[in-house]
């Protein structure tokens, strides 16, 4: 008993600040690869290395000379093989904060046309081309809103692991150590998905449990978040689809907030719980949306 | 190599009627092959090797080598941990026949990795015809490992259900937990069945997270099965991409540099550590001994944090290569002092925990005599790593198959006779001693020289195994490369796909609220064993 209390007087406060602080990680840290479209020359050696095809490089059917380069945030694993494949116009950079609402946020590309000289060179960063926003998904984004403010005070998240390699349960569970300490947000891991207002998914959902996924997502109860967690939960990762993965937790139950890493850092983790509440401070360092 | 000339003319002179014996690629790999005619003598060969050189059964692998030379073959591999040498016996299986006898009866171990075969090869080990890879809902006859299965294919979903031993009798009820558990886990079915508290019984269904990674390898360039190699389960990245390395640099007959071998080493530990400190937090957590977990789950998280620092990956991802390694923790002042911190301060937070542990009787009353695994079951089912040492069983591929640079090293291995929980936590606490001990050895030895060699060149047709004592236990891969230098077949081994058996056997008698500890003292790999 004396021991448990000297150990709690002498133990000092292990909570990081997190978002208030958010630290920078290691040098050496592989964070979000950007590429230098002024560099590239869309020769699709990065695609090449990419195991999981994130990059790609894409030669236009209408137009002769014309290339698109591609890169998606969510389908990335972090190795850094494009940058050793192409250190001049790719490098992986510290930023880990990726989570979004919106899928199509995690792609960006880079037209390219051929010059004389048979070298690809930069034309533009196309335009967003986004459809006017419907009345309805108008009405949907309100809604979304609402509820975000609703469990703005509390959150309880129900686990579920649609067949991960469980690198990202390593990360989640990670989040009830006293250094990220989830539960100082009001947010609680709970036992069934009748307790919770979100479901954390991971995994790239297998056939195996594709039904029970559907099955937890009906039994939680209205109105509830879905955060697909990893490469795996949002586009399949390493193991794509097949006869065995349904590609991504999107293809079975509609997702809420993604948020990339192989797997994320628990600070990531956090970024993306948050700002599915709405609670992420918008101004905060490292935030750029 | 005498070791190997000595077991070539014991074998040759007592089985050389039934068997064809062949050196490997690899220096410690011998190939047998049983003799068509001879295929009924299949389980009393396996159990003459077992018995004769105190081999343990390793794993099963079945490779559809139809296109090849029009049969399946059967690769039973032991490990003959006195000398450091492999037996791989093979076995040609005529696709008219798709029948072997089983040898489950003489080796109890190799009972899932038959019916494994036969779920994804159709391949029968009769009478071990019992399910346990394809779920009720799979065609009984779709085998999603035979060439020409196109993993792309969509496979309806039929009627079916799981088919569970039932215990009858007054106030005998069943529990049904899973696969959505309600702590962070991965999923898997329990089945229990209990009168009252005590659990009477417990059928475990798994596979729900089976990705088909062994058959998307297939074709892939070994540079790229590397990255799958680290997704097979999380906890142990490293541990798999390095039993991947190995098995391609063995079959290139390709040696790393010292200094890279120094690396591997160092981060097997350094993911032991952090796996080992999670551990004790758990069974901490789950009899409710919360000042202890605190301590240990901050202490794993700084050791995740260290990863980080070393190697710009929390779970070591993106490091192991073929050929060596892509990054050198000890590159930078601020990394080696880091390292160094840990050596003294981690160290110092560890004993203080173990003190506060060891001296909280609540504690350890809920530990002893909790879950017991006897030596002989242990030994039955071929009970690998931690849980095999906590049960008395001295088996450490660390020793008994030197690999990275483990050779020259001083080290320990431990075990208890006890088998039950607070065996399974001394051992790691042992453990963890042992790998704070063996980091301070390894600490700058060779720094500055190349981790890497040049492009290794993947020979084709060409088949090794490649292996390594993860933290759960023995981690074992065998491929076999095509006529590109791609892989053909590649087979993991988790040590969870050997030890699961266990936890059937250890929670009988138990009461059900210490299901979570028991389970937690195993702390087994869904995704490793389902893949």
């Amino acid at each position: 008993m004396l021991r448990i209390l000297k150990q709690a007087l002498t133990g000092g406060v292990a909570t990081n600040s997190y978002p208030r602080v958010v630290g920078e990680p290691p040098d050496g840290f592989r964070g979000k690869p950007v590429i230098d479209f002024t560099r590239c020359t869309a020769c699709d050696a990065c695609a090449g290395a990419c195991p999981t095809s994130a990059i790609t490089v894409q030669t236009s059917a209408q137009k002769r000379g014309e290339r698109t380069v591609e890169m998606n945030y969510g389908d990335c694993i972090f190795c850094g093989e494009c940058e050793a494949a192409c250190p001049d116009a790719i490098h992986l950079t510290k930023e880990f904060q990726l989570a979004v609402t919106d899928k199509s946020e995690l792609v960006t590309r880079g037209f390219y046309t051929r010059g004389s000289d048979g070298v690809y060179q930069y034309s533009e960063v196309p335009a967003q081309t986004r459809s006017h926003t419907e009345p309805v998904e108008e009405i949907g984004k309100a809604l979304k809103k609402k509820v975000r403010t609703l469990f703005g005070r509390s959150l309880h998240i129900r686990e579920v692991d649609a067949g991960s390699c469980n690198g990202c349960e390593v990360e989640i569970t990670a989040l009830n150590n006293p250094v990220y300490d989830i539960q100082r947000f009001g947010v609680r891991f709970v036992a069934s998905p009748r307790h919770a207002d979100m479901l954390l998914v991971t995994g790239p959902v297998t056939r195996n449990m594709e039904i029970a996924l559907k099955q937890t997502y009906d039994a939680t109860p209205d109105p509830k978040l879905v955060v697909a967690v990893g490469a795996c939960a949002i586009g399949g990762g390493v193991f794509g689809k097949s006869y065995a993965s349904c590609g991504g937790v999107d293809a079975v139950v509609p997702v809420d907030v993604y948020i990339p890493g192989c797997p994320p850092r628990p600070e990531a983790l956090l970024h993306g719980i948050l700002l599915a509440m709405d609670r992420y401070p918008h101004q905060g360092p490292a935030h750029t949306a | 190599m005498t070791t190997k000339r000595r077991y070539i003319a014991l074998i040759r002179k007592n089985l050389g009627d039934r068997l064809n014996i062949r050196e490997g690629v690899a220096p410690n790999e011998l190939y047998l092959s049983l003799r068509r005619e001879s295929l009924g003598t299949l389980p009393e060969t396996c159990s003459l090797l077992t018995r004769s050189f105190r081999a343990n059964f390793t794993t099963l692998v079945a490779n559809d080598e139809r296109s090849l030379n029009g049969t399946f073959v059967l690769s039973y591999v032991f490990s003959v941990p006195t000398d450091d040498l492999f037996l791989i016996l093979q076995v040609p299986v005529e696709p008219r026949h798709m029948e072997v006898p089983s040898v489950s009866h003489v080796l109890e171990s190799a009972n899932w990795f038959e019916r494994e075969v036969k779920d994804w090869f159709g391949i029968v080990a009769f009478p071990n015809i019992y399910r346990l890879a394809s779920h009720p809902d799979w065609p009984e006859d779709v085998h999603p490992m035979l060439k020409d299965f196109d993993p792309q294919t969509s496979v309806p979903r039929v009627r079916g259900s799981f088919d569970f031993k039932h215990v009858e009798g007054e106030g005998v009820f069943e529990i049904p937990v899973g696969p959505v558990h309600a702590g962070i886990i991965e999923p898997g079915h329990f089945r229990f069945s209990v009168a009252g508290e005590p659990i009477i019984n417990l059928e475990i269904q798994l596979f729900y997270a089976h990705k088909g990674t062994e058959k998307i390898a297939e074709g892939m360039s070994p540079q790229r099965v590397v990255f799958l190699a680290e997704r097979i389960s999380g906890d142990s990245s490293f541990g798999h991409a390095v039993a991947f390395c190995h098995c391609m640099e063995r079959l290139s007959r390709c040696e790393v540099p010292r200094r890279a071998a120094v690396i591997r080493t160092m981060l097997l530990e350094l993911e032991r550590l952090y796996n080992h400190t999670g551990d004790i937090g758990g069974i901490l957590l789950d009899v409710g001994f919360a000042a202890g977990a605190a301590v240990a789950l901050e202490l794993k998280e700084r050791l995740l944090q260290l990863n980080e620092l070393l190697t710009g990956s929390r779970l070591l991802r993106g490091v192991a290569a073929i050929g060596g390694v892509r990054r050198d923790p000890e590159d930078t002042p601020l990394k080696r002092q880091a390292l160094a911190d840990m050596l003294v301060r981690g160290r110092q937070a560890f004993e203080d925990l173990v003190s506060l542990v060891m001296s909280s009787s609540s504690v350890l009353d809920r530990l002893e005599t909790t879950g017991i695994l006897s030596h002989t079951d242990a030994y039955r089912l071929g009970i690998t790593g931690i849980a095999g040492r906590a049960s008395g069983m001295n088996r450490d591929f660390r020793r008994d198959h030197p690999h990275c640079a483990y050779g020259p090293l001083t080290f320990r291995v431990h075990t208890s006779g006890e088998g039950d929980v607070l065996a399974r936590m001394r051992v790691r606490i042992d453990e963890v001693r042992e790998s704070f001990s063996i980091i301070e050895q390894l600490q700058l030895q060779d720094p500055g020289e190349p981790a890497r060699t040049g492009v290794v060149t993947v020979p084709p047709l060409q088949q090794a195994l490649g292996y390594v004592e993860g933290w759960r236990g023995e981690i074992v891969h065998w491929a076999m490369t095509d006529a590109e230098g791609n892989i053909f077949r590649w087979k993991i081994t988790d040590p969870s796909f050997h030890n699961w058996r266990a936890i059937t056997v250890a929670v009988r008698n138990n009461i059900i609220p210490d299901f979570p500890v028991i389970n937690k003292s195993f702390n087994l790999s869904y995704s490793g064993n389902d893949r």
